[in-house]
């Protein structure tokens, strides 16, 4: 088992290798001469040859490479050209927001997809099955921003003056603040220390901080806030994991240990959650981890719609600012976060097949 | 008279290939029928638009029809908008223009789009793909580790990262979508060539003295088609949506060319001002995508044997 999970971290070597090469080659084609696109009009030759110089654009590629890694491994993503403040500082900042709402996503489409699917699976043809397959289909065929306005546009509007009513924009309401727990508590941190940002990062998830401080007021806020965008972020990997299960149920109902588990005389729905859904479980985790890609670049969208200040509208401010060092290092943030999930999924594969114990 | 035992003998034993069986059973499948239909439908309107549509895409009409408002509301005569008024049946936008117009040309756009960069990430992935299965060893390793690196990105991220460091624009944006889903056909066609490359009638074609590039195209390539056929179908879907999300995002098609992305991403703060702007354009994406969605798991029900011997 060590042996496997040893094997699987070295074959993801390559790919962060991969990755980081992608994107250091991206800022290579730019059109044209670099410092010129990112100065626009500030760049004389004078300056061009000190931007040059300090970001080690007049050394062969190869040795800018090595240099690009290498300050990557140490954090540094290199400096806003709108804020003048390091990315790796704005990333963390940004992160919390986007992690808390993909995981509110992902909670959704999990706690949705996964009984929708496995309903249709066992109601095989009926009009239950293919309503929810063409709910499924047109979930993965709508725009998640259209969605999002859309539901902007019901909740907020359309509903107002009904308890059904929900912001539609925000994490929270202007009267309201989410005070960091460490304040809250009295913990004194020097700021710009690590232990600061460990701190920041933990009290910019509010639902998580709110939690941890008990301000339930704080917390329903935050989560009504937070519902709209989730939902909206939410369809197109519920849809997926509702098809995944389905075709993975039935798939595994056709086998003869279930038919033998039925012959023995066992209950139906025993031998379904039993015997079938914990081995139809296995190809549904991996798609649910896939989705942890899928739900970072529809953060993008989503945010955006409903000004959330996540990593997604930050991207977006920084596209539309051609703010170059933001948009690559949000893009290498977020590529090794995907390739960090699909590893994790990977490694807890160990643990709900056995087989791959014996491998 | 030998030409008419052979007509005959053809009648009597009517021969079936896969393709024959392949359409038989697409044309019995309901909602493959639906999404083609759909399809059908789109086509035309995009060939037709100038017919089609009462108004110039990009015509400001605030000359040309007195009393205008700028965002007005859909007018219908038929659900009950006074007759004297001209009608939109989608509105008009913030610049005067006609959405149902807009709309109807925006057909185009997209499926242009969708047809144009599939294609282009088709001829890209199969000779990635047809090179790495064919050659093997360290070209192999090469080609399909960096498709591995593009499939390690979420795709549409990696297409506005390439996009915005490219310079926006739909022709760019074309590019990095078509990028971005190479991986997946390199992939689909090496598979297919490295489970025929070693079967007896490619090494009795070599034997024959066929040269390589024949053997590819003519005894390997073609087993590679009914999974080319799925994965293109269902592309075309993605590179619909990727695409107007990268116009929704500025990053795509600009003004004024009518696509329904970047309609939707001018209009998006006048939502609640004037819902109709927001509306339309995302319902013709979801339609469009939808369609293609239904046609590709439809091919695949049709095309895959394996889904047919139980």
């Amino acid at each position: 088992m060590t042996q496997y999970i040893i094997r699987r971290l070295l074959l993801s070597i390559p790919v962060v290798f991969g990755i980081l090469f992608v994107t250091f080659a991206l800022a290579r084609i730019i059109p044209g001469d670099p410092c010129k696109a990112i100065l626009g009009e500030k760049a004389t030759q004078e300056v061009c040859e000190r931007f040059n110089r300090e970001h080690g654009l007049d050394k062969p590629i190869p040795v800018q490479f090595v240099n690009y890694v290498r300050d990557i491994a140490r954090g540094d993503f290199g400096e806003s050209l709108r804020y003048s403040r390091p990315v790796v500082i704005i990333i963390i900042e940004r992160l919390p927001t986007t992690i808390e709402l993909s995981l509110a996503a992902l909670f959704l489409a999990v706690l949705i997809g996964i009984p929708l699917g496995l309903i249709s699976a066992i109601k095989q043809n009926s009009p239950v099955d293919l309503f929810t397959m063409f709910l499924a289909n047109i979930g993965v065929s709508m725009p998640v921003y259209w969605l999002g306005l859309l539901l902007a546009y019901t909740f907020a509007l359309l509903l107002k003056d009904t308890p059904f009513w929900l912001p539609p924009a925000g994490r929270l309401s202007p009267a309201l603040t989410a005070t960091p727990f460490y304040e809250v508590f009295g913990w004194e941190v020097e700021p710009n220390t690590f232990k600061y940002y460990v701190y920041h990062f933990i009290s910019n998830m509010y639902i998580l901080n709110s939690l941890i401080v008990r301000d339930w007021e704080v917390l329903k806020d935050a989560l009504k806030h937070l519902i709209l965008p989730a939902t909206a972020l939410s369809t197109i990997p519920m849809a997926i994991i509702a098809r995944m299960t389905r075709s993975s149920m039935l798939e595994v109902l056709r086998q003869d240990y279930i038919r033998a588990a039925r012959a023995k005389g066992l209950r139906v729905h025993w031998v379904i959650l039993k015997h079938a859904f914990r081995n139809a479980l296995i190809p549904v985790v991996t798609i649910i981890g896939l989705q942890v890609g899928l739900l970072f670049s529809g953060a993008v969208l989503t945010e955006t719609i409903f000004s959330f200040a996540g990593v997604g509208s930050m991207l977006y401010e920084a596209i539309t600012a051609r703010d170059y060092p933001v948009v690559q290092g949000f893009t290498v943030v977020i590529a090794l976060i995907y390739v960090f999930a699909n590893l994790s999924v990977d490694i807890l594969y160990v643990f709900i097949d056995p087989r791959i114990r014996l491998e | 008279m030998t030409t008419t035992t052979a007509e005959a003998t053809a009648t009597r034993i009517r021969a079936t290939s896969p393709w024959q069986l392949a359409l038989r059973r697409l044309l019995h499948h309901r909602s493959g029928l639906v999404g083609g239909g759909i399809i059908l439908f789109l086509i035309f309107v995009a060939i037709f638009a100038p017919v089609l549509a009462p108004y110039d895409p990009n015509a400001v009409l605030i000359d040309v029809e007195p009393g205008i408002q700028r965002r007005q509301k859909p007018c219908i005569h038929l659900l009950g908008c006074p007759p004297d008024q001209p009608q939109h049946i989608m509105g008009i936008d913030g610049n005067f223009r006609d959405v149902f117009s807009r709309v109807i040309y925006g057909t185009r756009v997209s499926l242009f789009i969708g047809f144009t960069t599939v294609s282009v990430a088709i001829v890209a992935g199969t000779i990635l793909g047809a090179v790495a299965g064919y050659v093997g060893g360290w070209v192999d390793n090469l080609i399909m580790r960096f498709m591995d690196v593009l499939l390690a990105f979420p795709s549409l991220l990696l297409a506005i990262a390439i996009v915005t460091f490219l310079g926006r624009g739909l022709q760019n944006a074309l590019l990095a979508i078509a990028i971005v889903s190479t991986p997946v056909y390199a992939r689909v066609v090496r598979a297919s060539v490295l489970s025929i490359k070693e079967r007896e009638y490619v090494q009795a074609a070599r034997a024959l003295g066929a040269s390589h590039l024949l053997i590819l195209t003519k005894h390997i390539l073609p087993n590679a088609l009914p999974p080319l056929i799925v994965q293109a179908t269902l592309g075309i879907a993605t590179a619909i949506l990727d695409a107007a999300a990268l116009s929704f995002l500025g990053l795509g098609a600009q003004p004024p060319l009518a696509e329904w992305g970047s309609m939707l991403g001018e209009e998006r703060n006048q939502v609640f001002t004037a819902p109709h702007l927001v509306f339309f354009p995302g319902l013709a994406i979801m339609i469009t995508v939808l369609a293609f969605n239904l046609l590709g798991d439809a091919l695949r029900d049709a095309l895959d044997p394996r889904l047919h011997q139980r």
